[in-house]
Formats: C-alpha cells, sequence, structure tokens
C-alpha cells in the first residue's frame, strides 16, 4: 500500500483516503498533525486522487490543519478533486482558504 | 412507485458509511444522476454523525432512519433519542459547532440543507432529536422495450 504521507521539502503531501466522513477525519487529522509538529512543513497538499466522498467531517480536517500552519504563514491546497469534491469545497466555503490546483489531465 | 425501509442501528461511527450505502441503495431504483446520490448520501452522512458525535457522543445508543419514496419524492428522517440540542436555531447556523476541539466544522445542517430540498429538525434536551428531510427526483416513465 502507498504511504499515506510524504514531505517534498517543506510541502506535506496527503494522499486522502476513499471516503472521508467523521469515522475517517480523527485519525488522519492526528497522523497529518505529528508529521506538522515534527517535519519541516509549511504547506499542506490534500491530494483527492482517490477521493470518491467527503461531508463536512472532511471539511473540518482541512481547516484545523490550515489551522495550525497557517500563522506561520503557510498554505493549503487542493489537487485531483473530482466534480462532487470540487462541489464540496465550493459549497462549504473552503475556497477561500483552499487553493484549488485545476487540472488537465483528465481522460 | 411507493417503497419504505426502517433502519436501526448503533450509534458508532463506522455506521455513517453502513447509512450512506443503504441510502444509496434505495434510491437506485429513481435512476439518480451521480450529483443527486452524492447529494443525499452527503446529507444523510451529516445526519447520522450528529447523532453519533453530538445525540449520544460515545455513550451507547440507536440511530434510526426512516425513508420513503413516494413517487419522485423522497422522505428521509433520522433520530435519536440522545441529548437533544438546546437551541435548534444557533446548531442551524453556519459554522456554529460546540466542537470546535474535534475539527468539526458547524458545515453538518447546512450541507443537508444545501443538498436537500428542504430540512427540519425538531429537538427536546434529554430526549433527541429528529431531522427530516426531502428531496425532489425527476420520475422517469418506464420505457415499453422496443423489438
Amino acid at each position: 500500500m502507498e504511504e499515506r504521507f510524504h514531505i517534498i521539502e517543506n510541502y506535506l503531501m496527503i494522499r486522502m483516503p476513499e471516503e472521508i466522513d467523521h469515522h475517517q477525519a480523527a485519525a488522519l487529522s492526528r497522523e497529518a498533525d505529528q508529521y506538522i509538529l515534527q517535519g519541516p512543513v509549511k504547506h499542506i497538499v490534500f491530494d483527492f486522487e482517490d477521493t470518491r466522498f467527503m461531508d463536512s467531517s472532511g471539511v473540518g480536517v482541512v481547516i484545523g490543519r490550515y489551522k495550525k500552519i497557517a500563522c506561520f504563514g503557510g498554505k493549503v491546497y487542493a489537487v485531483n478533486a473530482d466534480r462532487q469534491i470540487q462541489r464540496i469545497i465550493r459549497v462549504s466555503g473552503l475556497k477561500k482558504v483552499l487553493n484549488v490546483v485545476e487540472e488537465d489531465t483528465d481522460v | 412507485m411507493y417503497n419504505e425501509i426502517k433502519l436501526e442501528f448503533d450509534a458508532i461511527s463506522v455506521n455513517e458509511a453502513f447509512a450512506r450505502v443503504a441510502i444509496a441503495a434505495f434510491i437506485t431504483p429513481l435512476n439518480p444522476t451521480l450529483e443527486e446520490v452524492a447529494d443525499v448520501k452527503t446529507a444523510v452522512s451529516e445526519a447520522v454523525t450528529n447523532a453519533v458525535i453530538h445525540g449520544y457522543d460515545g455513550r451507547k445508543g440507536k440511530v434510526r432512519m426512516h425513508c420513503i419514496l413516494e413517487d419522485g419524492l423522497l422522505h428521509i428522517e433520522v433520530s435519536d433519542q440522545g441529548k437533544g440540542i438546546e437551541n435548534v436555531e444557533q446548531a442551524m447556523e453556519p459554522l456554529f459547532t460546540t466542537r470546535p476541539e474535534l475539527d468539526r466544522s458547524g458545515m453538518g445542517f447546512s450541507f443537508m440543507e444545501a443538498f436537500m430540498d428542504s430540512l427540519e429538525v425538531e429537538s427536546v434536551p434529554e430526549k433527541g432529536t429528529v431531522v427530516r428531510m426531502k428531496k425532489k427526483f425527476a420520475v422517469i416513465q418506464p420505457q415499453a422495450d422496443e423489438e
């Protein structure tokens, strides 16, 4: 299985799970926070490539991590978000803090 | 078309996914779009999560989900017998949360409102909470088989 967390320079890359709900959120946040506290993490990239479902618990995960790095000038990015995930990002107002990277790699 | 299901399950977080799968299966005969399926799954996920986190807060209990499909109209009722909500109006405000330490976004009711056509919340402190939601689907007439 591929590792969920990678650090590239001062970016923490998080490969988000297939479903992000309350059940998944606590462990995900806890693990991410360990990397944020220990490593040289300034920015976070949330990779939604595998994600097919996300509810407001996922929004909480992103906002919570953002709060941890924002005071040091960190930024949060979303990559590979499909239409549903982009919709959640839009409806929740997450777009105010989350930079959605659009890619034209869809086949 | 009329169909009705009543489910009762333990108020534990693993059942949030169960409730989503159950509602997605229930609405399959409506030939919903991917977006409609996602809408309903998200709304149910929010309602059940609220019952687990806020209604029972780690204590044992049951969540009930009662769904009716009447022609193209879907009714969903998610109820718990947990601690109830003191101030429903405040709880429904976007970004309001009583549990910021859990990274709760305070968007649960907002998502239910955004993704369903109607939302009603009834709650009695120390008795429990009932969430009622409706969503209308375009009814597709069954087509006669072509020879």
